[in-house]
């Protein structure tokens, strides 16, 4: 009975779970490279105090980026209609 | 002047008129020649008037050039090349020869010297536009609203440039100002042309309708001449920074509900012209050159992201979220172009749209609008994170494999829009490494001059790049909130398309019986009354009646003889 089931074709070699693992964890390296930099690189010319804080760019984009999601989910709920709602 | 000089911009409007009777090769081969002859006859035109006349007593300057008209009409131009070569396999030829109609009248926008060239070559894209919104496929109701949007617009600018050579006497198009009605009049015009609130709605509307080249034609050209005139007419104008600002968060936001791919890809339209709009409300010239390369660099990657998805579209006949993801393999150069698009769009380091829109966000800073340039940041992150990555993640990958493939393994397109795709990447590629070239363009040299601005600092390449990455990693995490649902969502133009229909159910069955009720009622009194003057001076009425001259002759004798008798008795 086994030899009648289609047969699976393997995975593209992007999707394989080891492969994610490995894009994770070089990401998370490169994140940790990124805010280490900080310590390093100093802006010269900053037009505002607030660009010296410790690595403001990366916080304040997931920050950002965050809220972004949230205000979208909240507004879903009332702006989202079936994709036939308009009939024409 | 005496040699005679006629707008670029007909050379592509001729052309266009020309394809519909042009046979197959010869067609494809004005396709491509024509927006390179009229590349070269954008810069064949040098600064200033080069042509005037009088009309009716008004002075129209039909072509005239300076360098901001060169850095417009320069990136239509070789938009239109690209989007001819992406869309040389269009069967329907109505849509190309309205795409080179409407890529032509906004060339003939940029070289208006006077406002009333300005309105002729606008209402001429709005009509040119309107064909290739309709040339999609169920784009009736659509390109139908989108006429309506967009003349609306033209009566609005007819009105406002009317009023405003009224009061200035001067048809000349230079600084305009926001002084009095007319100027707002225009002002408004533009704004509702570059997707501005509260009209936003018909771009998202309207540009998903068309087809999957005609949309790469609709993101370059209305927008972005709506860009040129603002900087050309309205430039440090404070209202449009809240305008622009708005839209920029209204174009993430409505994006990141969106599940269409094109629809995702049109709100983002409007959040990048935002960026502009904000820059033009800055006013700097820092911040106008900025506007005008962010301009030029969108126009590329904008187009190069809806050709990705135009071809994406164009193998697989779908455009929801929910129904593609997983082509990586199939289509690998889709997704790669498309991967640098995306990029392009997010300002990565070393592609167009960082050396772009980082001069955007520096004017803000030497401005020291803290607040603005917080938002302008803030905004970057998001743009990343709605287009950068929601786009690819969602169309490319997403899925281990293709929902669809018992209908047949899609594959790349065609060669020509591969090339149209490989070239774009190159230019968002080339322009991040090499930005002399745009530098040079920009109309008042603020990066030149006095090296006010250099965009590869380390600390600049360093703040971008945590910027961006890490809202990577927000979008990551937060995965599971972002699932792509089948969903559409409303946005204002419900009131137009939803709300007439919820008005019309309120009204049960009880009030349509009383509406007919009335509806009789009124018919049967208007009959009567119909009735009664019929019957007095209808053709057999009683005042109507044709009577016999005898009858006249025997009534004068009856009354002679009354009167005879009459004189008898007096007596």
């Amino acid at each position: 009975m086994a030899d009648h089931k289609p047969q699976q074709p393997p995975d593209h070699w992007l999707v394989r779970p080891e492969t994610i693992r490995v894009i994770w964890i070089v990401s998370i390296v490169v994140l940790a490279i990124l805010v280490a930099l900080d310590l390093v690189i100093k802006n010269d010319h900053p037009y505002f105090g607030e660009q010296a804080w410790f690595a403001f760019a990366a916080w304040y984009g997931f920050g950002v980026c965050a809220v972004l999601v949230f205000v979208s989910k909240v507004l879903g709920f009332i702006l989202k209609v079936r994709d036939d709602y308009y009939d024409d | 002047m005496t040699d005679l000089a006629l707008p670029p911009g007909l050379v592509l409007i001729l052309a266009g008129l020309l394809l519909p009777v042009l046979p197959g090769l010869l067609r494809q081969a004005v396709l491509l020649a024509a927006p390179l002859l009229t590349l070269a006859a954008v810069w064949a035109v040098p600064d200033g008037p080069q042509l005037v006349l009088t009309y009716l007593g008004m002075e129209i300057i039909p072509v005239q050039a300076d360098k901001l008209t060169r850095v417009f009409a320069t990136i239509f131009a070789i938009m239109g090349f690209a989007g001819a070569l992406f869309s040389l396999r269009q069967d329907r030829i109505a849509e190309l020869a309205a795409a080179f109609v409407y890529a032509g009248s906004a060339i003939g926008v940029t070289f208006a010297g006077d406002v009333i060239t300005l309105f002729v070559f606008w209402e001429v894209m709005a009509i040119a536009s309107t064909i290739v919104v309709a040339m999609g496929p169920n784009a009736r109701g659509a390109s139908l609203r989108y006429a309506v949007i967009h003349f609306l617009g033209g009566v609005l600018l007819m009105i406002g440039v009317a009023g405003h050579v009224f009061q200035t006497g001067s048809t000349a198009f230079g600084e305009i100002g926001l002084a009095s009605w007319p100027q707002w009049l225009i002002v408004a015009a533009v704004l509702l042309n570059a997707g501005a609130p509260p009209f936003a709605a018909w771009l998202p509307d309207a540009y998903p309708s068309s087809s999957w080249s005609g949309m790469v034609f609709l993101s370059a050209f209305t927008t972005k001449t709506s860009v040129y005139v603002l900087i050309r007419g309205f430039p440090g104008e404070e209202v449009l920074i809240g305008i622009g600002l708005f839209m920029v968060f209204y174009g993430i936001i409505m994006a990141l509900l969106e599940n269409d791919m094109r629809r995702i890809l049109a709100y983002s339209i409007v959040n990048q012209v935002g960026f502009m709009v904000t820059a033009v409300g800055i006013g700097t010239p820092l911040a106008l050159d900025g506007a005008a390369a962010h301009a030029f660099a969108h126009i590329i990657y904008k187009a190069l992201l809806l050709m990705s998805a135009g071809a994406v579209l164009y193998e697989t006949g779908r455009s929801k979220c929910t129904e593609v993801g997983g082509l990586y393999r199939y289509m690998p150069v889709s997704c790669i172009c498309g991967i640098i698009g995306a990029l392009a769009i997010s300002a990565l380091p070393l592609t167009s749209g960082f050396v772009s829109k980082s001069l955007i966000s520096s004017a803000a800073g030497y401005e020291h609008m803290f607040y603005i340039w917080l938002a302008l940041t803030a905004a970057s992150a998001g743009v990343f994170f709605h287009a950068g990555i929601k786009f690819p993640w969602f169309v490319f990958f997403n899925r281990k494999d293709y929902l669809y493939l018992h209908e047949g393994r899609p594959k790349d397109p065609p060669w020509n829009m591969q090339a149209a795709m490989i070239l774009l990447s190159a230019i968002c590629i080339g322009l991040g490494i090499w930005s002399a070239p745009l530098y040079d363009l920009l109309p008042n040299g603020a990066m030149i001059k006095g090296h006010v601005y250099e965009a590869y600092t380390p600390s600049h390449v360093l703040n971008q790049l945590q910027l961006l990455f890490f809202s990577g990693l927000a979008f990551f995490l937060l995965l599971d909130w972002m699932k792509r649902t089948t969903t559409i969502t409303l946005d204002v133009d419900w009131l137009w398309r939803g709300l007439p229909a919820v008005i019309r159910s309120m009204f049960g069955i009880g009030w349509a019986l009383a509406w007919d009720d009335l509806v009789d009622k009124l018919e049967a009194a208007w009959n009567r009354t119909l009735g009664g003057l019929f019957r007095t001076h209808g053709p057999e009425g009683t005042l109507a009646r044709t009577r016999p001259t005898g009858a006249m002759a025997l009534w004068m004798t009856v009354l002679l003889c009354a009167f005879l008798l009459f004189s008898f008795f007096q007596v």
